[in-house]
């Protein structure tokens, strides 16, 4: 820990904020620069991360310990690995993009740049905390600025952005207090047991905690964070959060946010907890599936283009609820591709849907039509964005969706085969949304419409290179996921198979 | 340079790639250039096929090992998959067809595309198609062949919907890539099956252990993965009852018809039977399920061409219906038959979709054939080489198709399949008579004074005449007294059957009986199908409406697929929101709605609750003694 | 008789006359309408209970002066609180023309 890249990574947008403070609010060019370039810098030094992650020595790397709480056994550890890293990479990436894809921001942009600098830092933070309390603490800095955004910032249709924002709060909030419950319930057994306080998450998986515990507490983590990975039946705030929050944050919200969701039911409840997620594999499993098919279906139904990708976006995480319950290698690393891999989809899918909104001011499909000769570029990246959620070989979703298939038909088979069929369903809906919004004849009135340019394309730049040249060298991603999966799974495998530890 | 290209392969599909790369990024502002930059990569990728395909077909060793390498393309405990080229006559074979006719039509679309908005844009998809294909083509992996395929797929679509301001093309590609989708469910599920049972996709590894398969699985389950990956061909080979949408994708330029909807994205799915014949001959079921399919789907897409009025319509079918014969083929196990007919039928194919565009150029798209008539005289070539396409199809030697053909019907009978060998034969004859029912009517009889044809430039009428040329000479590298085709492709052992003249010349009698009745309905006596038609009126209708399949999977994807949805939607609306997600909420809000009266604002009343607490709390003390301790304390303790 | 009397005088005589002054104090805080004299019950009560410190002192444990001190610290805070309170009264008197306790019920939902 010679040079705390980690720290600068999450102080770099915290500085952005702090600067941010003593600009003049009517600065709008210079308020947006000074956004895009923290978080520039942030996503700059996750790219070097990435790529200097040494994946032969593999493990924690990038370690920084500071002593906080010692009788609570709290300390700020921060650290990434297999498992992180892609995650960091995404909501760097991804909060860059969001930067830009609020360009055009005239409302109070200042405020929301600040708000959306420190929703970025919780949500980098959840993902580069190796301690629980850091973690939960980092994941509460998350929920106020988005609250805070989608009431001023978001918009109301269907249902209105205060309903959505309240909902959206709320169901985090319950989760994080279930979250709660099971953190301080495992740590205090820990501390029985052991009798030496600590909150990393290495350090617990080391307590030989006795299985009906396991169970119970499992079932706590898995309602906080299946609630925050839109777990059917507790997606709902998925579509009504996505279409009233402002591009920006349904962008990080979708792309990543609910993503620690998943890599908190990875990192924290199957790894400290083996045996309790051994017993709830199976509901996992079909809540999975019954995720996959009703969204999809949902979907299909939808008129209001965001609700399409907010239904897809619950879809999607099914695929990954599916990959975790196989409870096997490859499972678990499509699982957390798939994670990165729909973030990155998901991000240019709003930021796309974004730009219509922000232009037309509509994002009623049966509005739309032809839209592809009045702006061929957002065509492009709205058919990428679709591409890539039907899971297109060559592009980033396909390789994941794929491995989370075998790992999941290898244990679930005929249960599997429901999720699989969601490729069809996402392909008719995804479709068809293309189809109607894009292309057809044109309308004369969206001829005034101007398609994205200069700031405009940075989202589809960034996020589209991510989505292809993951897409087609897809051990980028899965060496590294299995990096941080593989021993991770043939820890808990040797508790589950063995049982070493009980 | 023989050397190079086969170790170098992976090149004929890169150098598309990078074409479409480049017109994308750099030149599509100048479409000429752009154009230069697709035939230029096509053609240099036939170049390096041809070269591969000489160094293929002179190393026997390679018929029963193919050449193989490849590098890691993902990786983990349990599941490797590499991408890699997998050379061997068939692929050889297949590199060298897809790069010349792609050439071909490209070239000629160069003509056919003049002026259009999308120039650039066009020949960008068609680069990408064409590596795709090729990629497809050389895939030494399951994956990476499926990777290839949805990639042909996507070109597909977006070359479909080319036109994608009329509503009639946004559906249609729509259409196909949704069929093609629920197809390649099926082969994904397959792929899946195999991966878990034999622990690999690689095709050679594959065959290895199927052969080999009781060690792993039994033949119930072989078979049902046989089926699941049957299923990726059934869409993308448009075999009943997934065939709905090749007709459909007709509405792309006519140029995107010939190459892959006729001479080669349609074979990827009898390409890939073929390259899984191993496992199809393991599981005889299988195997039967694929012959009867391919028989089945080639009489009754013929029989839908009998009637069918739009040139390009007409000529979709009939690719259906030869798609069916190569299937066939692959169902009595014959790769050489199947791989033969391939072959030939993407030269006549590719040649008459490239006449149709002619013609329909000469027309400005008036496509009805009843509309069109003696078009010979103002387009003679364009009329002779569709003519040459017809006799090709229709089967009479020496043109390519008669070579081919008579080999899957001389297999089908001597495999012992009577019922199949009927039905084959028949569409054999129905081939020739609906073909050539277009030929007379669109290029014979009395000219239409409303039609003022004209014949296209050289840059589309040279394809042809290669083409034509082709579709000649094609079938003579397989005549059964000079099998060089026999010799080279193959699965298993080579047999050189005697040449069967029973076959042969019913066959040869077949197609002159279509032609000669399709000259007198059609030439002679021009109102006969009027009468017939109203004879048969509801057969007549049943055909003309394709047997209303499109209508039958119109009303499932709406009223169930559309119904189920609405009903998801709705649940979720109303039950898991408006019962769960908003009672929680309603709770909430009229407990504390009903709690609030209790908040008079009177600190007396306030007072008066806090002292009748006190009191209570020193009333019950009263009664019970001194406070125990645990009542506190236990709790926690 | 004197001595028999002053004899008599124990702490029953002590505590009841606290529970008198603190159930006229507490009748008073509860049910005066005018907010100086809930003031001035709440005084009273605070003084019953002082009479119940001093009492219990002189009675219980003669010798410390545990009682006292605390007489002293309740007669201390009841001065501050009655220093406060009056403020208080006085500025909502300002604003409102008024020490009924009736007008003071915006704490209301």
């Amino acid at each position: 820990m010679d040079f705390p890249i980690l720290s600068i990574i999450l102080l770099a947008p915290v500085a952005g904020v702090i600067f941010l403070l003593f600009i003049p609010k009517d600065e709008f060019k210079l308020i947006k620069s000074v956004a895009a370039i923290a978080l520039g810098a942030s996503f700059g030094l996750t790219v070097y991360t990435y790529f200097a992650y040494n994946q032969t020595a593999g493990g924690l790397q990038f370690v920084e310990r500071y002593p906080w709480i010692n009788d609570l056994g709290v300390t700020l550890f921060l650290g990434v690995d297999g498992l992180s890293l892609p995650m960091l990479l995404l909501v760097t990436m991804i909060g860059f993009a969001a930067v830009f894809a609020s360009w055009n921001v005239s409302e109070r942009p200042r405020e929301f740049m600040i708000l959306f600098m420190l929703l970025v830092v919780g949500v980098m933070g959840t993902f580069v905390a190796q301690d629980l309390f850091i973690f939960l603490l980092f994941y509460e800095v998350v929920v106020i600025p988005i609250y805070i955004m989608v009431i001023i910032w978001g918009s109301s249709k269907r249902v209105t952005k205060e309903y959505a924002g309240m909902k959206l709060t709320i169901y985090l909030l319950i989760g994080s207090a279930f979250l709660l419950v099971g953190v301080i319930a495992v740590f205090v057994r820990a501390l029985i047991i052991t009798g030496v306080p600590d909150f990393s998450f290495t350090g617990l998986a080391q307590v030989p905690f006795p299985v009906d515990f396991q169970i119970y507490m499992f079932a706590l983590m898995l309602l906080g964070f299946g609630s925050l990975l839109s777990m059917w039946p507790f997606h709902s705030w998925s579509p009504d959060g996505y279409a009233g929050a402002p591009t920006a944050v349904s962008m990080i919200h979708a792309g990543v946010l609910k993503k620690i969701g998943g890599y908190g039911l990875i990192r924290i409840a199957l790894y400290v907890l083996p045996a309790g997620a051994q017993f709830w594999a199976p509901f996992m499993a079909v809540l999975g599936v019954a995720g996959v098919a009703y969204a999809a279906f949902a979907a299909l139904a939808q008129k209001d283009l965001k609700y399409v990708i907010g239904y897809s976006s619950v879809s999607h995480m099914g695929y990954v609820l599916l990959g975790i319950a196989s409870l096997n290698v490859i499972g678990i690393n499509g699982a957390v591709a798939t994670m990165f891999g729909h973030g990155v989809m998901a991000a240019l899918f709003f930021s796309t849907v974004g730009f219509i909104y922000e232009k037309t001011h509509s994002r009623w499909i049966p509005d739309f039509g032809g839209l592809s000769q009045q702006v061929p570029r957002l065509a492009v990246a709205f058919l990428l964005a679709g591409l890539a959620s039907l899971g297109l070989p060559g592009l980033v979703t396909f390789v994941p969706e794929f491995t989370t298939f075998i790992g999941a038909f290898k244990v679930y088979g005929g249960l599997a085969v429901v999720a699989i069929t969601g490729v069809i369903l996402t392909a008719l809906y995804i479709l068809r949304a293309a189809a109607n919004t894009m292309f057809g004849p044109k309308r004369a009135e969206w001829d005034h419409l101007v398609d994205i340019r200069g700031p405009e394309m940075v989202p589809l730049v960034v996020l589209g290179v991510f989505l292809v040249v993951f897409g087609l060298l897809p051990s980028l991603l899965m060496d590294m996921v299995n990096n941080g999966v593989a021993p991770l799974v043939a820890e808990i495998s040797d508790v589950l198979q063995i049982g070493g530890r009980f | 340079m023989v050397e190079f290209s086969m170790t170098h392969a992976w090149l004929v599909p890169l150098l598309p790639f990078l074409a479409f790369a480049v017109i994308v990024f750099l030149t599509r502002p100048w479409k000429m250039l752009s154009a230069l930059v697709s035939v230029g990569a096509m053609a240099a990728g036939f170049v390096i096929s041809a070269y591969a395909a000489y160094g293929v077909f002179t190393s026997h060793s390679l018929i029963e090992k193919s050449l193989e390498y490849s590098v890691r393309w993902f990786s983990m405990p349990g599941l490797n998959i590499d991408v890699g080229v997998k050379l061997d006559p068939t692929s050889a074979m297949m590199l060298f067809m897809v790069t010349l006719v792609a050439s071909l039509i490209q070239i000629y679309s160069i003509g056919y595309m003049r002026g259009e908005k999308g120039f650039s844009t066009f020949f960008a998809y068609m680069s990408l198609f064409g590596a795709s294909m090729l990629l497809l083509v050389i895939s030494s992996n399951l994956l990476e062949m499926f990777v290839a395929w949805e990639g042909v797929g996507l070109c597909s679509y977006l070359l479909i919907g080319f036109y994608n301001h009329k509503i009639s093309a946004r559906e249609a590609a729509k259409k196909a890539f949704v069929t093609c989708r629920i197809a390649d469910f099926g082969l994904l599920l397959g792929m899946l099956a195999l991966q878990i049972i034999f622990g690999t996709l690689n095709i050679t590894e594959l065959g290895e252990k199927i052969a080999n398969f009781e060690l792993y699985t039994n033949a119930a389950t072989l078979t049902l993965v046989a089926v699941l990956v049957f299923l990726g061909p059934i869409g993308k080979s448009g075999q009943f009852p997934l065939h709905v949408w090749l007709p459909d994708a007709m509405e792309g330029p006519t140029p995107v018809s010939a190459l892959i909807h006729a001479a080669t994205m349609v074979v990827a799915g009898v390409y890939l039977v073929g390259r899984m014949l191993f496992m199809f001959l393991e599981v005889p079921e299988a195997q039967q399920l694929v012959a009867v399919t391919g028989a089945f789907t080639a009489l009754f897409a013929a029989s839908i061409a009998l009637t069918q009025r739009e040139i390009k319509r007409i000529l979709a079918y009939s690719t259906i219906s030869q798609l069916g014969y190569m299937m066939l083929a692959l169902g009595v196990g014959s790769l050489t038959a199947s791989m033969f007919h391939l072959w030939t039928h993407a030269f006549f194919k590719a040649l008459m979709f490239l006449a149709a565009g002619s013609v329909l150029t000469a027309l400005h798209h008036k496509a009805d054939i009843w509309e069109m008539g003696g078009l010979i005289k103002k387009m003679p070539v364009t009329g002779a080489t569709f003519a040459v396409g017809g006799l090709a199809i229709a089967g009479i030697p020496p043109f390519a198709g008669f070579w081919s053909k008579d080999e899957i019907l001389s297999l089908t009978l001597s495999g012992g399949h009577p019922v199949l060998f009927f039905m084959a034969a028949l569409t054999a004859f129905l081939t020739a008579f609906y073909m050539w029912r277009l030929i007379f009517l669109a290029f014979f009889g009395k000219e239409k004074p409303e039609n003022h044809p004209q014949e296209s430039p050289p840059v589309m009428t040279v394809p042809l005449l290669i083409l034509a040329f082709l579709s000649l000479v094609g079938g003579l590298v397989g005549t059964p007294w000079f099998p060089f085709w026999g010799e080279w492709i193959r699965f298993g052992e080579f047999h050189h059957a005697a040449p069967d003249y029973t076959v042969m010349i019913l066959s040869v009698i077949l197609g002159v009986i279509g032609i000669g009745l399709a000259y007198k309905m059609y030439v002679k006596d021009v109102s006969a199908e009027q009468r017939l038609a109203e004879r048969f009126r509801p057969v007549y209708t049943l055909l003309y409406n394709k047997y209303y399949i499109d209508e039958i999977y119109m009303w499932f994807n709406h009223t169930l697929v559309d119904g189920a949805a609405k009903a998801m939607y709705l649940f979720d609306i109303y039950v898991v929101d408006g019962i769960f997600i908003n009672g929680i909420g309603a709770i909430t809000r009229d407990t504390g709605s009903a709690l609030r009266v209790f908040q008079t604002g009177r600190l007396q009343n306030y007072a008066l609750v806090f002292f009748l607490g006190v009191l209570a709390v020193a009333v019950i003390l009263a009664i019970t003694g001194p406070a125990p301790a645990g009542l506190v304390w236990g709790g926690v303790r | 008789m004197i001595n028999s009397l002053s004899l008599s005088i124990g702490i029953t005589h002590f505590l009841v006359l606290s529970s008198l002054l603190f159930g006229i104090g507490l009748f008073g805080a509860l049910a005066k309408r005018n907010a100086v004299m809930v003031l001035i019950c709440i005084e009273l009560m605070l003084n019953a209970v002082n009479i119940n410190l001093v009492a219990f002192n002189k009675f219980v444990t003669p010798l410390a002066f545990i009682g006292q001190i605390w007489a002293i610290f309740v007669i201390t805070v009841a001065a501050a609180e009655v220093g406060v309170g009056l403020a208080i009264i006085i500025a909502i008197y300002r604003n409102r023309l008024s020490v009924e306790l009736d007008d003071f019920d915006w704490l209301k939902w």
